[in-house]
């Protein structure tokens, strides 16, 4: 590519003056010592350790866990830019759900032509079990992580929906935990809107969902892959802060039509399990049966009332990225709206011209599998040596239809604590969203994600990316 | 409360113990072999029975050796009996059950397995040991004062400290059984000065010796060093101590459940042998066949917990 791209730098803006929601923390910073910074940095390092929040590196024995990077200047956005993105998450969201209750239900969306049908019906995240299921207050989306990008003062596009099982909340909480213990003169002088209210949310909201089966105070349960999966820390947080058992497959067995756990006085029935366990694993009489992992039997509890699973299986097929090429329309379709939340223009590889552009272009375009998460799988064309664009090239011409092309985004930037003061870096956003059947909840701000490296777009934690605290300023 | 976690408060603590406690057998031989190098060998023999790992220590090192015993129980990677491992499996139980935990316990027994796991990278140094061995005890004691300072006193608590009794008089009954014949009431007659030495280090071994001297003003003596190990109720680490408080935390949680256990009476009973026997009672039994009775019995009382709480399927 020519030149270097003028990133929009959230601090900074475009002419190196400290824009309106960062005055107050600038004046702070400007009158900090460098050294004590680095120090309060270690300081949240150790503080991290002792708490445990970490994360287990798949395929690496020797270091099964691994703290995500801290950065501790804080991603700051103020109250009226949060409040036109929150506007737009749900507006999205409740979009979301209308066409998940839809594809399983008359697909009106391939009726009308919006939507091609071979979509769904050659889709693997498609679940023919969850056909005509209609899940307790028609919610299949409970807890939605929405991923965006900035690119400009008023320039936000969505570059992910994650409606399957999003994760990293517990990062969005303990961020700011941390944040308040290190630092509490700062949140004495700039008031910034709360975010530890989301584990209480999340229990009125998942509770709101019981069951017809449920005939009391609803019993939540998480449902986790257990102690060696990369996201136990989150699991177990989450367990913890919003008073629920932890569980695991073999703590589970369905009796007389309820999915039980196995207590100290007995089974006792579950009314919603919020499940942190793929739709792949949840059943092996209904879908894998290798899986360990989850309930024999769950799914049939499930389709006759007896269970809510949050998310719904059949979720993930929201998060197929073919599909979100298709969210402008599903967007306007359910919501009779344009979308107030960009899509990142998107490449279907699966159709041969599309293809030809993004074969003559790979050097300058982001490639992705439609199924693939957490930056795994992945080309970015600019970063990549003309052997690496090569390999791809093979790949993407033997299965075109399982890749999706997106041109590189000029990634806002805000900075992060070096050795030498601050740095630019490469940042994108997962606000945390609730959904009951009476509202949608939005977290103010969620998880900044950080790319460490001077110059680098890839943010995933799984690929050496770091965090921040959000800070949405109250008005 | 699941019954998992009541399996995974009820080990995390019995590995905490018992991690404890082979530091202090660690110390208990130690000073036998700095003071009485002749005695050192069997010394050493009798520290590895008591731990149940004598015959993997042989398989692997062959003739008992000070230095490689100690090394082997601190943390030879490849002894899952190891104190290192000890602290590994406590800290795996405590993240399995960290939602019963509150965040001091949490942090003690992470911050227990953090700082062993860095001061037993490597061999331990001769002169560091004291050290470690300090190191170990008291890291173990900041769990167990966190769960006194911060837990509710529930049945997530009581599992907590059955674990730890369980493992405790399972502990003190070990040493015993290796040691039974030097209490026996004939050894007084022979009276050896090596006798003294034997004393001194089941004493050590328990971490008993400041205590009994004071309760006996300072007279070794086999009978009263028995009865203080078995039944006395005073020591926190007497058989009759720990079954009392086996016995009153099951109380707790079958009252808590409205509804008494099978394990209740196995417990009530063995607590009844310890009010019911004096040491003369017990010599006429034959101490060596009462330890064993004991430690069977124990065995079939776990077993009996563990299924009564559901802790596996």
């Amino acid at each position: 590519m020519a030149g270097k791209p003028n990133y929009f730098d959230e601090m900074l803006g475009h002419n190196g003056q400290a824009r309106a929601p960062y005055a107050d923390y600038c004046d702070w910073f400007n009158g900090e010592d460098t050294a004590r910074l680095l120090e309060k940095s270690e300081e949240a390092e150790a503080l991290f350790r002792l708490i445990g929040v970490t994360f287990n590196v798949y395929g690496d024995p020797d270091a099964t866990e691994r703290l995500i990077p801290f950065d501790l200047v804080p991603r700051i956005i103020a109250a009226r830019e949060w409040a036109k993105v929150a506007k737009g998450i749900e507006q999205r969201v409740r979009a979301l759900n209308a066409f998940l209750h839809d594809i399983y239900h008359r697909q009106e969306i391939i009726r009308a032509g919006r939507l091609p049908a071979e979509m769904i019906a050659r889709n693997d995240a498609f679940l023919p079990q969850m056909i005509g299921v209609s899940p307790p207050g028609d919610i299949y989306t409970h807890i939605v992580g929405t991923d965006l990008v900035r690119t400009g003062d008023d320039e936000f596009f969505v570059l992910e929906d994650n409606a399957r099982t999003p994760s990293g909340v517990s990062y969005m909480l303990e961020n700011r935990e941390t944040m308040l213990h290190m630092f509490p003169e700062l949140f004495s002088k700039i008031k910034v809107q709360s975010v530890s209210q989301y584990p209480r949310n999340l229990r009125r909201s998942l509770a709101a969902c019981a069951p017809n089966a449920c005939l009391g105070k609803p019993t939540l349960a998480v449902l986790t892959p257990g102690i060696h999966n990369s996201a136990y820390y989150e699991h177990a947080f989450i367990a913890d802060q919003m008073n629920a058992e932890l569980v695991e497959g073999h703590d589970l067995r369905v009796i007389d039509g309820r999915v039980a756990m196995r207590t100290t006085r007995g089974y006792k029935p579950i009314d919603v399990l919020y499940r942190r366990v793929d739709d792949d694993y949840l059943d092996p009489l209904n879908f894998n049966p290798d899986s360990m992992l989850g309930v024999p039997g769950i799914m049939d509890v499930y389709r006759a009332g007896g269970i809510t699973i949050a998310n719904a299986p059949g979720t993930g097929i929201a998060d197929d990225k073919a599909i979100y090429s298709y969210m402008p329309d599903i967007v306007e379709f359910y919501t009779g709206e344009k979308a107030i939340l960009k899509n990142v223009p998107t490449h279907r590889c699966s159709e041969p011209e599309a293809l030809k552009y993004v074969l003559d272009n790979l050097a300058d375009l982001v490639v992705k599998e439609v199924h693939g998460s957490g930056g795994y799988g992945m080309l970015v064309g600019p970063a990549s040596s003309k052997k690496e664009i090569a390999a791809f090239r093979a790949k993407l011409e033997a299965n075109p239809g399982n890749y999706i092309a997106q041109p590189t985004l000029a990634l806002s930037t805000v900075p992060i604590l070096t050795d030498a003061g601050l740095a630019p870096r490469h940042v994108d956003l997962r606000p945390f969203v609730l959904v009951s059947p009476d509202r949608i909840e939005i977290t103010p701000g969620g998880l900044t994600r950080v790319a460490l490296t001077d110059g680098s777009l890839v943010v995933n934690s799984s690929q050496g990316g770091g965090t921040k605290d959000t800070w949405v300023l109250e008005e | 409360m699941l019954g998992k976690t009541a399996g995974g408060l009820f080990w995390m603590f019995r590995y905490l113990e018992r991690a404890e406690n082979t530091a202090r057998m660690i110390d208990a031989g130690l000073r036998i072999s700095l003071t009485r190098s002749s005695a050192a060998e069997s010394e050493w023999t009798s520290i590895l029975s008591s731990t149940g790992l004598r015959d993997s220590y042989t398989a692997a090192h062959g003739a008992p050796d000070g230095p490689k015993i100690i090394d082997f129980l601190l943390r030879d990677p490849n002894n899952p009996g190891s104190i290192m491992a000890g602290i590994e499996e406590a800290r795996m139980n405590a993240r399995v059950v960290r939602t019963a935990l509150t965040r001091e316990v949490w942090e003690a027994v992470n911050e227990c397995y953090m700082v062993l796991k860095k001061i037993l990278a490597h061999p331990v140094q001769d002169r560091e040991l004291p050290r470690v061995l300090q190191v170990i005890r008291q890291r173990s004691a900041f769990v167990r004062g966190a769960l006194h300072g911060s837990m509710v006193r529930n049945h997530m608590y009581n599992f907590a400290r059955i674990g730890t009794f369980f493992e405790r008089a399972d502990n003190t009954a070990r040493i015993l059984d290796q040691k039974y014949y030097i209490l026996l009431p004939s050894v007084r007659l022979v009276g050896s000065p090596s006798d003294n030495v034997q004393w001194e280090t089941i004493l050590r071994a328990t971490s008993t010796t400041r205590a009994y001297q004071t309760l006996h003003d300072g007279d070794f003596d086999p009978r009263a060093i028995a009865q203080f190990l078995i039944l006395d109720g005073r020591l926190p680490r007497s058989l009759a101590f720990c079954y009392a408080k086996i016995g009153e935390n099951l109380g707790f949680i079958s009252r808590e459940y409205d509804h008494p256990q099978t394990c209740d009476a196995l417990a009530e009973s063995l607590c009844a042998k310890f009010r019911a026997h004096d040491m003369n009672a017990i010599f006429d039994y034959g101490l060596h066949e009462f330890i064993g009775d004991f430690l069977r019995d124990s065995t079939t009382l776990g077993r009996q917990i563990e299924i009564d709480y559901r802790f596996i399927e």
